[in-house]
């Protein structure tokens, strides 16, 4: 069962899943020298289909390719869909280029959600590494919105430098909570930096929260998350509560195409997210 | 006047350490204060001491001509900082500066130096202790190394 | 459709050799085109037909470890040839398909879906292994949550004429995986083929309500118990003549824990990644995507192709490929088909057709490969011990 208040959606604009649905872009924003974030509505009106935190959507640029981007916005938000990506590959760079007022075709949302609803009752330890970030904030919107039903909530987040550190506005409101504890830290800095320098797994010794009972959610470079599950698990946190959310190739979205397998798992419909004890055998395997 | 082995007691790094141990490095420790933007130590200096950090933000840094001084790393309550009083020319390879005020225990080298080799049993609780310290320290340069998030 | 069958002998009826026209026609006035072996460049090509005088009639092959050869055989069978370099997914799973084309208008576009509106096909000829294959890339389009609507209405749409092995090549090894000699599913009728000097004829029946209509309006007769008999010893012989083989028990295991096995690197350095395993494999179903425009730019189309994982790009994320090496390339699709296939949809994704040993250049053999890590495999690794152990305390 879901903590949120929203009927599910079952999607009525095509049977055929293949078909992207034509987004207008309302804002277009650089987080930082190659991240940027679009705020997307529907053509001709209406909601975005509901999603779970975790879930991603293909997203297709005209003429040029369609890339899988998690959703970074507000899970219960439906006027306004949010991707955050960086300007990395070609479509990701077309994408860039693109105006407020302009096009992009959308299909999703796709894929396992973040484990927010089963992590009820428990400290929620939450770490990002660098664009990690944008598939974790749909969690800490959620999260925050039922923050009752949750023990101690922590967010470590790492980014390479200070110009790299996603949604600063929004991490600085989160570090006033009273009721949450938000650790920012990044890999290198100049003097203008006050804040803490070193990796994001150091912060993971002092984080507050109960390893007996915490469901953590990492999501950053896979060397990075394979560190933190290491890091969690010399706490005492069990690897079955731990999630991680990895990357693949991927070409449906929808478990057709093949493009992500990891061991057993299509990352596309069996994950991104998945439970560390789940995937751990195949992921210190090389080029699986 | 108080001693200090309460509050050494309390610090993870001596963590389990025999109270009778305690009662002997509590005999090299020193309280000391600084301000935020004092040097705790500087690059080149004679490494006499190390620290316990019980309150307060420090920076590790090292200074290139052109580039001002740039940080290594951010130490915090809990931490240790220096090992360069262990091993010759015992001198310190990086700058420590407050960050903030800081409130340290200062540990003795010499002192503790000579207490160890008497008792290799309190030896080996510091090699213990500081080659864990160095684990976590090079497993997280190496880490750093890999600049995992830049796009290649 | 079958299960109502399931206590009565399968109806075996015979079909006169001289007849079997009367089958393509029947086929053809019910509106479907068929498909079926024929000759083209040196060997068996699945293609359209239209008369019996289409198939490859006394004709046979040969097939080895980088080999394929067609000749001429004493006996003018019909059906006397095995799997060739193609397979029936062509036709239900095309190899280049548009998926939709977007018309571009001021600042945005609108896409238009391609209509999925298939021909009625029928194959002809379908043995017992690609049966399987269908059965099992049903399984992978349309037994998920997210169907292909392609697939599927190309599937409503097939008519299968299943033949049983009248003798098996060099590179089968259907036995081992259990699909073959002998049909068991899957089709609307099935054929053996009984040729002796004296007699030519196809043992005939039906395995769904199509089947029947179609077997109804032939001019058949029901088998006598010696032409029965007759059948059922072509395919124990089949069976019998079968010379490789693949055992597959525990292997699913054998492979999970063998990951780090020396043997991927012995074939990594035979195998040249041209994939040509996957294009003749009758399951493999990987495809990418291709988006094209034209000149103008006011015209975007996006089509789904064939792909391989033995290709670079395969894998690629931002950064490079995941399994930049032929080693790993080989050892997922070797690994997928034995192993992982299991847990994502309850079979194998080998039948034992034998394709990818006759079609690989450097005669890579999977049977060769499976046995070669069975017989050499280390102690299972500290995981797999941890997860008995785990299993056992449980």
């Amino acid at each position: 069962m879901l903590l949120s208040a929203e009927p599910a959606v079952t999607t009525t604009f095509s049977s055929d899943p293949m078909i992207p649905r034509p987004y207008e872009i309302q804002r277009a924003k650089w987080d930082s020298s190659d991240t940027f974030s679009l705020e997307l509505t529907p053509v001709g009106g209406g909601d975005i289909p509901a999603f779970e935190p975790g879930q991603f959507n293909m997203v297709y640029v005209y003429g040029v390719g369609e890339i899988p981007i998690s959703i970074s916005g507000d899970p219960a938000r439906r006027d306004m869909l949010i991707h955050t990506t960086r300007a990395v590959g070609t479509v990701t760079r077309a994408m860039s280029e693109l105006k407020v007022g302009m096009m992009l075709g959308v299909r999703g949302p796709y894929g396992a959600p973040w484990p927010v609803d089963e992590a009820r009752g428990k400290d929620i330890v939450i770490v990002a590494g660098g664009i990690g970030l944008a598939p974790l904030r749909p969690a800490m919107y959620r999260i925050l919105a039922y923050r009752e039903h949750y023990g101690r909530v922590v967010l470590l987040y790492g980014a390479r430098t200070p110009a790299d550190v996603l949604y600063r506005k929004q991490l600085e409101q989160w570090r006033a909570h009273f009721d949450l504890d938000v650790f920012v830290t990044v890999d290198r800095a100049t003097n203008n930096w006050r804040g803490s320098i070193g990796l994001v797994t150091q912060l993971i010794v002092r984080a507050p929260f109960d390893p007996l009972n915490t469901m953590a959610m990492v999501c950053g470079p896979e060397v990075m998350m394979r560190f933190t599950t290491l890091e969690m698990e010399k706490r005492g946190v069990n690897s079955d509560n731990i999630y991680v959310s990895l990357e693949r190739n991927m070409k449906c979205g929808i478990g057709l195409c093949g493009h992500c397998q990891f061991g057993r798992e299509f990352v596309c419909k069996d994950g991104p997210v998945f439970r560390y004890s789940q995937v751990r055998h195949f992921l210190t395997k090389w080029e699986v | 006047m108080k001693t200090l082995e309460p509050i050494l007691a309390k610090h993870p790094f001596f963590a389990g350490l025999q109270p009778h141990y305690l009662e002997l490095v509590t005999g090299c420790a020193s309280n000391m204060h600084f301000k935020a933007g004092e040097t705790i130590f500087q690059e080149g200096d004679e490494a006499k001491q190390f620290f316990i950090i019980r309150e307060g933000t420090l920076r590790l840094q090292v200074f290139a001509p052109g580039q001002g001084e740039i940080s290594i790393q951010t130490l915090e309550s809990g931490d240790v900082v220096g090992w360069s009083w262990l091993f010759p020319p015992h001198r310190w390879h990086f700058t420590g500066r407050a960050t903030s005020a800081l409130r340290v225990i200062a540990l003795d080298g010499q002192c503790l130096y000579t207490k160890c080799e008497q008792d290799h049993g309190l030896g080996y609780e510091f090699l213990k202790r500081f080659s864990h310290i160095m684990m976590d320290r090079l497993q997280a340069t190496r880490l750093q190394l890999l600049d995992l998030y830049k796009v290649n | 459709m079958t299960q109502s069958k399931k206590n009565k002998p399968p109806k075996l009826y015979v079909l006169e050799r001289r007849d079997f026209q009367e089958l393509l026609t029947a086929l053809s006035a019910d509106g479907y085109q068929l498909i079926g072996p024929t000759l083209r460049e040196g060997a068996v090509t699945y293609a359209e037909i239209t008369a019996v005088e289409d198939l490859p009639i006394g004709y046979t092959d040969d097939q080895e470890k980088g080999t394929y050869r067609l000749h001429q055989a004493r006996e003018p069978r019909l059906f006397g040839c095995g799997p060739g370099p193609h397979s029936w997914k062509k036709y239900l799973f095309p190899a280049r398909m548009r998926l939709w084309q977007a018309q571009r208008s001021n600042g945005g576009f609108t896409v238009q879906a391609d209509a999925h509106t298939p021909d009625k096909l029928a194959l002809i000829g379908v043995r017992a292994c690609e049966l399987q294959a269908i059965a099992i890339q049903d399984r992978v389009f349309t037994g998920g949550a997210y169907v292909d609507p392609a697939y599927q209405a190309q599937r409503e749409n097939t008519f299968i004429v299943a033949v049983n092995c009248g003798r098996a090549n060099k590179t089968c090894f259907c036995t081992s995986m259990h699909t073959g000699p002998k049909a068991v599913s899957g089709y609307d009728l099935a054929l053996t083929e009984v040729y002796t000097p004296e007699q030519h004829y196809f043992l005939i029946e039906s395995g769904s309500p199509s089947g029947d209509e179609v077997l109804h309006a032939l001019p058949t007769r029901p088998a006598a118990v010696d032409e029965v008999e007759a059948g059922e010893a072509i395919i124990a012989a089949t069976s019998a003549q079968m010379e490789r083989s693949l055992e597959t028990k525990g292997l699913k295991d054998l492979l999970y824990a063998s990951y780090d096995h020396q043997r991927w690197d012995a074939v990594a350095a035979r195998c040249l990644a041209c994939g040509n395993c996957t294009m003749v494999c009758p399951t493999c179903f990987c495809t990418t995507v291709e988006d094209v425009t034209d000149l103008s730019g006011d015209t975007a189309e996006r089509w789904r192709k064939w792909d391989s994982c033995f290709t670079m790009e395969f894998s690629y994320i931002v950064g490079g490929s995941i399994r930049s090496t032929a080693k790993a390339r080989y050892r997922q699709w070797l690994t997928h088909k034995l192993a992982t296939w299991v847990d994502q949809f309850g079979t194998m994704g080998c039948v034992g057709c034998g394709r990818c040993i006759t079609w690989c250049p450097v005669g890579i053999d999977i049977t060769e490969e499976v046995r070669e890590i069975q017989t050499t495999s280390v102690a299972p690794t500290a995981a797999v011990t941890e997860r008995k152990r785990k299993r056992e305390n449980t």
